[in-house]
């Protein structure tokens, strides 16, 4: 009854090209907006701008790049972590050797940084499909992994391989309260979500639809393989490598090469494949659910063992969750192969023809 | 000279201990499509699986002959239900996906079979004794100063791992069930129109590949005890898996042993010279380039692609 297009004509080639066609979702699109910058800060406490909102939103980010490359281009990569570690060692090196520049200067420098390193672990692409790519960007995870640790020129050869990110602030404001980095995350994760958005509406983002469909058949109606992937490879690290640069300068404040290990890649690809391939909507669903799953069950655990009287150790508790949250995914694939991205559209079709459907 | 040799034959040694698990993957791969990912969840599995029953059973005070064939057994048993819930629960569900959504699926698996095979044999580091002997032998030593330190358990397990790929080659090239395997493995729509049963035929590859698993555990877990990191198993097998070929037996037996020579050699002598630790990416680094000159891997099925 409310979502309902009829009336709304599109009169121009704009119109008929808008991110949004329908009124109905602007203005649902404007209302989550003012929520999430008007309304969140006046009422969030500390614990929830910690545990749940910053995380998703630069974890969407992340998810968004992730999804460039696999959704849009249809190569999957299991090395993302460390192209988040590589855009969080970058900032934090340009931050340390380059102490005239502003943090947030250095975030965007480092997602040029994580672009190149992107670039040249995607030359393999170039040669390998499939699955043996996927093993092959483990090369990428794995060689990260060691650098963080053993090239002690990255950590600036802190005795305990910890780094500290440099206090953020803009103008002379400082910008190291919770609200203040999560309106920071939440303003950039916007930003570049909206540029990837026409990306992929673009001229390069149908490139990439065309190799991810078949890459033999995009060569032949003259995509250039080489420029298609390797963009897809850019633009993706890019996106990760800003993710990690606000994941380290944002959200952890100190960390160790432990922060982005293959871990991180995984549960980047389980939101993206969640929430649903070639989506930007999808990545941030599969974001949302992907950091409140642990947060619920780890809440809901303990007192569900002591309803039915039986004591939960914190170790049973993890591995429970580690049960639960497998079996979910195994749940979701199963229900919806097509991710959280498909279920909201189909929500929406349902509605389109509600109260009558045929 | 000497040093070389021990390190060479060390390497080896660990790379059949690798094909152990990469085997497992190359089954699964081959007659259903579907990279397993939790091949490492599952030697996990049934190493705790085997470890806590021949404990329970010792202290019945079975023989020990008489424990650890029941341990084998009881682990056995628990492979085959968690093959037929795969293939019950999820790979039914999920006929005709893609093959990522697949991939994913076993990584849910994964960490269900993690949580499952934690819970209920717990998570301790529990040591296992199989029977094979431990202790170090020296080899060659009218040859070089000192010999060469070979340990007896490597030598036993690369002697199982021979007998289960023989044992393998026979089920695969002799049995009925085999052939219908094969088939299988060729083409899906075929094989199901001359009437294999699918769905069957699943549960038995997941279910040998349990087994894989089972001597995987067993294997590495009278070397290193059975402990949660048996699990990341799997990690070390998939760069064996990409060099040899996720469809070739050979390939796994073949890879892990240039893999595992190759990981030690140049933990040993490039190492200390770039800060240690390099084994983990140069197996990576060194299947990588192999991959750059043939994309499907040593002993892969040729790709061909069509328009």
């Amino acid at each position: 009854m409310l979502y309902r297009e009829a009336g709304q004509f599109k009169a121009s080639y704009q119109a008929d090209q808008a991110i949004f066609p329908v009124a109905q979702d602007r203005l649902v699109m404007l209302a989550l907006l003012v929520i999430a910058f008007l309304v969140v800060p006046f009422v969030t406490s500390e614990y929830v701008y910690r545990a749940v909102l910053i995380p998703t939103v630069i974890l969407s980010l992340a998810a968004i790049g992730l999804n460039v490359l696999m959704g849009y281009c249809g190569q999957v990569s299991l090395g993302s972590g460390a192209f988040m570690g590589v855009g969080a060692y970058a900032a934090y090196n340009l931050a340390v050797r380059l102490p005239f520049l502003n943090p947030f200067v250095c975030i965007l420098l480092s997602g040029f940084v994580a672009a190149a390193v992107g670039i040249v672990f995607g030359i393999p692409s170039l040669r390998i499909k499939g699955f043996y790519l996927a093993c092959a960007t483990l090369a990428a995870q794995f060689f990260g992994d060691w650098a963080f640790l053993r090239i002690k020129w990255v950590t600036n050869y802190t005795p305990s391989g910890s780094v500290n990110a440099p206090p953020l602030q803009l103008f002379g404001w400082d910008l190291s309260s919770p609200t203040a980095n999560y309106l920071v995350a939440l303003g950039i994760t916007l930003a570049l979500a909206l540029a990837v958005k026409n990306i992929v509406r673009g001229h390069i983002g149908r490139q990439w639809m065309a190799i991810r469909d078949m890459d033999i058949a995009a060569e032949i109606i003259g995509v250039r393989p080489l420029y298609a992937k390797l963009s897809a490879f850019a633009v993706s690290s890019f996106l990760i490598g800003v993710a990690g640069a606000m994941w380290a300068f944002l959200y952890l404040g100190s960390w160790e090469p432990a922060a982005f290990d293959i871990n991180r890649s995984f549960s980047l690809m389980f939101m993206v494949i969640i929430g649903g391939l070639g989506s930007i909507l999808g990545s941030a669903l599969g974001a949302i659910f992907i950091v409140l799953l642990p947060i619920f069950l780890n809440q809901a655990l303990p007192p569900l063992g002591a309803a039915v009287g039986w004591q939960i150790s914190t170790a049973t508790v993890s591995h429970f969750e580690s049960m639960i949250f497998g079996a979910l995914i195994v749940f979701f694939l199963v229900v919806e192969p097509h991710g959280l991205a498909r279920l909201w559209s189909i929500g929406k079709e349902k509605l389109r023809l509600w109260p009558f459907p045929h | 000279m000497g040093f070389f040799l021990e390190v060479l034959i060390g390497g080896l040694l660990a790379g059949v201990l690798y094909s152990l698990v990469a085997l497992g993957f190359v089954l699964i791969f081959k007659a259903s499509g579907v990279f397993n990912f939790a091949q490492g969840a599952m030697v996990l599995t049934a190493g705790l699986a085997l470890v806590r029953a021949l404990d329970v059973f010792e202290q019945w005070h079975w023989p020990f002959g008489l424990a650890l064939l029941s341990a084998f057994a009881f682990a056995a048993v628990i492979m085959a239900i968690i093959a037929w819930m795969v293939e019950r629960l999820v790979l039914r569900k999920l006929v005709n996906q893609e093959d990522i959504i697949l991939f994913m699926a076993t990584i849910g698996i994964t960490f269900f079979l993690e949580g499952l095979a934690q819970t209920l044999f717990g998570a301790d580091v529990y040591p296992l004794n199989v029977g094979l002997p431990k202790d170090p032998i020296f080899l060659l030593e009218s040859l070089f100063d000192g010999g060469i330190l070979v340990n007896e358990l490597d030598i036993w397990a690369a002697v199982a791992a021979g007998l289960l790929v023989a044992g393998l080659a026979l089920f695969f090239q002799r049995t009925r069930i085999g052939r219908a395997l094969r088939a299988v493995a060729d083409d899906h729509a075929a094989a199901q129109s001359v009437g294999i049963p699918l769905n069957q035929i699943w549960f038995i590859v997941w279910l040998v590949a349990g087994l894989v698993a089972l001597v995987a555990g067993a294997v590495w877990g009278s070397k290193l005890g059975v402990q949660f990191s048996l699990s990341l198993l799997a990690l070390k097998a998939l760069p064996v898996l990409i060099l040899g070929g996720f469809t070739s037996v050979p390939g796994a037996i073949i890879g892990g042993l240039i893999i595992g020579a190759g990981e030690k050699l140049a933990e040993v002598f490039l190492g200390p010279s770039m800060g240690g630790g390099i084994e983990i990416w140069f197996a990576y680094v060194v299947a990588l380039l192999f991959l750059l000159f043939r994309p499907q891997g040593l002993f892969g099925e040729r790709i061909i692609e069509r328009v």
